[in-house]
Formats: C-alpha cells, structure tokens, sequence
C-alpha cells in the first residue's frame, strides 16, 4: 500500500520538470530568434515599456535617497536656526573657494553625463568611452578637492572628537561675542556627515561609471539599448543636486559679514 | 512617449540646449557665491536656496529628461518625492520653531 503511492507519483515531478524545461528551451529559442534586439526580457512586451520600468524603478530609488538625505538636511535646519550664530562661524572656517570649485567640477561632470547618454542614444562608442572617462576623471577631481578639505580640518583641529578645538572664534554678526565650541562641533559634525556620504555616493557612482566603462568598451551599447547608461547618469545627476544644496548651505552661511 | 521621444531623438539635436543649461548652471554658481558677499539682511537664505533650486529643477528637467518622460508615473515619482520632503521639513520645522515659546 505504501510503495504504490509513491511508485506511482514518482514519474510525476520528473515530467513537471522535463515539461519546464522545454518551456525554458521554446522561450530561450524565441528569445535568441527575436528580431528586434536581444536585450529585450521575456516579460514585457517592448523594448520601450522595459527602458519606462527601468527609468521607474530608478526614480523610485532615487526617491528613497531624497528621504534619506532629507532627514540630514532636516537635522541641519532644526540646529541652523537654534545656533545659527556658531554655525555661521564654524561655516567662515571652511574654504567657500574650495566648495565653489567643487560645485563647478560636478556641474561641468553632469554635462558629461548628458553627452555620454547622448553619445550612446547615436551611436557615437567613441564618443561616449570618452565621455565617461572625462566624468570619472572630474569625479576624481571633485574628491581631491574635498580630500584637502578635510586634511585641513584636520589640521585645525575642527573634526569632531577629543581633540576638537573651536575657542576664540568671533560670531559674525555680533561683535564680542564668541561662537560656541559645543555648538560650532555640531555644525562641524553634520558638515563631515553630509559631505562624507556625499562622498561615499561619489565614489559608488565611480564604480558605476567604471562598469558602464567596460560595457561600452565591448560595444554592449546600442541606440536600443543604452539603459545602464542613462541610469547610471540619473544617479550621477542626483549626486550633483545634493551637492547644488549642499554648497550653499554648508559653506555660504553669513558670508558677507 | 514614442512618438514624442523618437521625433525629439531624430529630427533636433539636445545639444545646443546641454549648452545652454550647463552654462546657465555656471552662470548660477557664480551668482550665489556672490550673493553670500552682499548683506541682504534675513534674504540671505532665501537667495542662495532659491538659486540651488532653481539649479536643481534645471538638472532634474533637462539633463535628467523629466521634462520629456511620457511615462506619466515617473513625473508622479518625482513629484510625490518632493511632496513628503516638503512635509518632513515643514512639519519638523513648525514643531522646533514653536518649541521655546514660555
């Protein structure tokens, strides 16, 4: 009684699988013969409905990040208004020339992106490796520039920690007065926070840039199908619009005092 | 989108407008940093946040092809993205600023 059963289910799987698996050699066969492009997944019906559902779900992360950075920039706002004279002092202490190169660097990286995007929209492969070694080397220079930086803060001692030392720093718009050191180490803090993970998503943005680099190397890229590039360019041009808030609000604070 | 996307690929090239909007960016960027040397009293702020927003509606628009997406949803996405920004900022900031009243 109990042999029967499964003697008789036995063959069962082995002919589930055995009828998957012509499924998967008829769809592998009508996809390698598919006229149009080879890119194209079984699962949507054109190419232009699987570039909207990449744009989509890229949007969607990128949605994410501006919730992620949004809580930082709100954190910088709630302390900004409560200290808003040690912020402006600690904020006289970093290189405003410094952050204005930066922000040209990226400015002028994005307009590489837009060509690089452009270049594999036509079909120009020489045109966009150039391009997108042009970005990666800008995206070098924007983290030399923020690497002396930060060696600077080192050096005066304003990177938050033991040895943080901010005293006898005058408040810009109040003669007499000095600037907090306790408060000034929270300006400095979110300073190195934000910068420090803008950063960081400059460099993943390397790595990305360094893959679409190879990709584009072998010729992957077609006028069809182009879509790592024009998503590796959105996250390149998020970047830079954090950094467009990031300039102002971080080194610009009471300037002209 | 196809029509749109593909007429807009094939017939005028994007690049004269790349041009235009990188410079207008730079131009942007020199104006900011100027502002912050001038006294403008509480305006300050508003001046150098208006310009960075300005800057990035630019960037969003254009080098991110927003502007010319048909797919309506990535138009919501991104609007939805600003709103709950918005709302976290603006309802954080009447909490803190009402705060030290007493």
């Amino acid at each position: 009684m109990a042999a029967h059963p499964t003697s008789r289910r036995s063959p069962l799987p082995d002919s589930h699988t055995a009828v998957a698996n012509a499924n998967l050699q008829v769809d592998e066969r009508s996809q390698a013969h598919a006229p149009d492009s080879l890119q194209l997944r079984h699962h949507f019906a054109t190419e232009e409905q699987q570039r909207d559902a990449a744009s989509l779900g890229m949007w969607a992360f990128l949605a994410t990040e501006v919730m992620f950075f949004g809580g930082l920039f709100c954190a910088y706002l709630i302390y900004r208004t409560w200290y808003f004279g040690d912020f402006a002092a600690a904020s006289k202490s970093i290189d405003a020339a410094m952050g204005a190169t930066n922000t040209a660097v990226l400015i002028c990286s994005s307009l590489t992106v837009v060509l690089a995007v452009w270049a594999a929209q036509t079909a120009r492969r020489t045109l966009l490796i150039v391009m997108l070694i042009l970005t990666m080397l800008l995206g070098c220079v924007f983290l030399g520039v923020k690497g002396k930086e930060y060696k600077d803060k080192f050096d005066e001692h304003h990177v938050p920690g033991a040895s943080f030392s901010f005293e006898n720093v005058p408040v810009p718009s109040h003669p007499g007065q000095y600037a907090n050191p306790r408060h000034a180490e929270i300006f400095f803090a979110l300073y190195f926070i934000m910068t420090g993970i803008h950063a960081l998503h400059m460099i993943v943005g390397l790595g990305i840039f360094t893959w679409l680099l190879v990709m584009a190397w072998k010729g992957r890229f077609t006028p069809e199908y182009y879509t790592p590039v024009e998503m590796g360019g959105l996250y390149w041009h998020f970047v830079d619009i954090i950094w467009i808030y990031l300039f102002p609000l971080l080194y610009l604070i009471d300037r002209h005092r | 989108m196809s029509e749109h996307s593909t007429s807009s690929h094939s017939t005028s090239s994007p690049l004269p407008r790349y041009f235009a909007i990188w410079a207008t960016l730079l131009i942007c960027t020199g104006l900011t940093y100027y502002a912050a040397t001038l006294d403008l009293g509480p305006f300050n702020a508003a001046v150098a946040l208006g310009i960075a927003t300005f800057k990035a509606t630019l960037v969003t628009l254009f080098f991110m092809h927003v502007w010319h997406a048909g797919e309506k949803l990535i138009k919501l996405v991104v609007i939805s993205a600003l709103f709950f920004l918005l709302l976290l900022l603006a309802l954080s900031m009447t909490d803190y600023a009402t705060r030290l009243w007493s």
